[in-house]
């Protein structure tokens, strides 16, 4: 199934929740996926329900989450990235999702793809994106009482970490 | 450090014997503690090995701090681990010896600038007595700087501070 077919469902089952597709200039299929990646902008907060939907879907059935990855695209806005495929169907999509830095909410999909729920925690680890409805959002790499989030362009590194000088 | 250095001032000819029969004891069998950080960990099982054959030197591998008398601290030190290389080397009896392997423990190594999850010098939480440069250091590295422990040690006294 190519990237349009997969938007046109979606849009049809999902309306206003879709924001927009991006496909590449070849207007490449999502099926061959090595190609410039198609993908489809969600809403943060419909994230699971789309989700339930491409997995459970006879025609989509995106059982395997390949990469979920969080981004800081410099100018105020968070992203987080969905690699899906299909064992069954031989097809991929990605997904994309944005937030603004203010209000950085995302629905959690750890409930559909079990994958999810280090990455997640991984994701608001290192860029402070809130995971709504994820089962265990604690850090999973860096301290319990580690200040701030490593991976956004602003960060700034402490000083003192319990004594020890961080900065070279 | 024992209580023959409150008896005497300086050494006489049975402290500098003793001292000679303490020292070579010490140098001849330095016990290392078991454990790596990173890739220097590999370079170090490989002087562990037959070919370089660390234990000719005295250093045997255990497993507990409390019977180890150097602790080569192999590798990268994150943070998070500093706080239990720490606690360590509190639980390793004196007299105790650390040797900083590769670039990571002695510096930061390439975490110096954007590593913002390393401890740029594992001396910034406990003392080292010899920095091994190299990233990683070849096994003829470490096996030098275990001889220029070996030359500490042999100084040493019980009647002199340890430097």
């Amino acid at each position: 199934m190519t990237a349009q077919e997969i938007f046109d469902i979606l849009k049809i089952r999902f309306g206003d929740a879709l924001i927009e597709e991006k496909l590449s200039a070849a207007g490449g299929s999502a099926s061959v996926g090595y190609a410039m990646q198609v993908w489809i902008n969600i809403a943060p907060d419909k994230a699971k329900e789309i989700s339930f939907f491409l997995r459970d879907d006879s025609a989509m059935q995106f059982d395997y989450l390949s990469c979920l990855s969080g981004v800081d695209y410099n100018n105020g806005t968070l992203g987080i990235v969905y690699h899906l495929s299909s064992m069954v169907h031989k097809h991929k999509i990605v997904l994309k999702t944005f937030c603004t830095k203010e209000n950085p909410h995302v629905q959690s999909v750890s409930d559909v793809w079990g994958t999810a729920n280090w990455h997640e925690r991984e994701v608001f680890d290192l860029f402070g994106i809130v995971i709504d409805g994820h089962p265990d959002l604690r850090r999973i790499l860096l301290p319990d009482d580690w200040e701030g989030n490593p991976l956004r362009k602003d960060y700034k590194v402490q000083e003192f970490y319990h004594g020890m000088k961080v900065p070279y | 450090m024992g209580l023959l250095d409150q008896r005497f001032e300086n050494g006489n000819v049975f402290i500098t014997s003793l001292d000679d029969l303490l020292n070579w004891a010490r140098l001849s069998s330095l016990w290392q503690m078991q454990f790596g950080l990173a890739c220097c960990a590999i370079e170090m099982m490989a002087a562990s090995a037959s070919n370089f054959d660390i234990m000719r030197f005295g250093v045997i591998p255990r497993a507990t701090p409390r019977q180890v008398d150097v602790m080569f601290v192999a590798g990268t030190v994150t943070i998070k681990m500093a706080s239990r290389i720490k606690r360590l080397y509190d639980q390793m009896s004196e007299p105790r010896y650390i040797i900083s392997m590769g670039s990571c423990s002695n510096c930061g190594g390439p975490y110096w600038e954007h590593g913002y999850h390393v401890l740029k010098g594992v001396d910034r939480v406990i003392p080292v007595d010899v920095y091994i440069p190299g990233c990683p250091p070849r096994p003829e590295a470490l096996l030098e700087g275990i001889m220029k422990l070996q030359e500490k040690v042999r100084k040493e006294s019980m009647v002199k501070k340890r430097s």
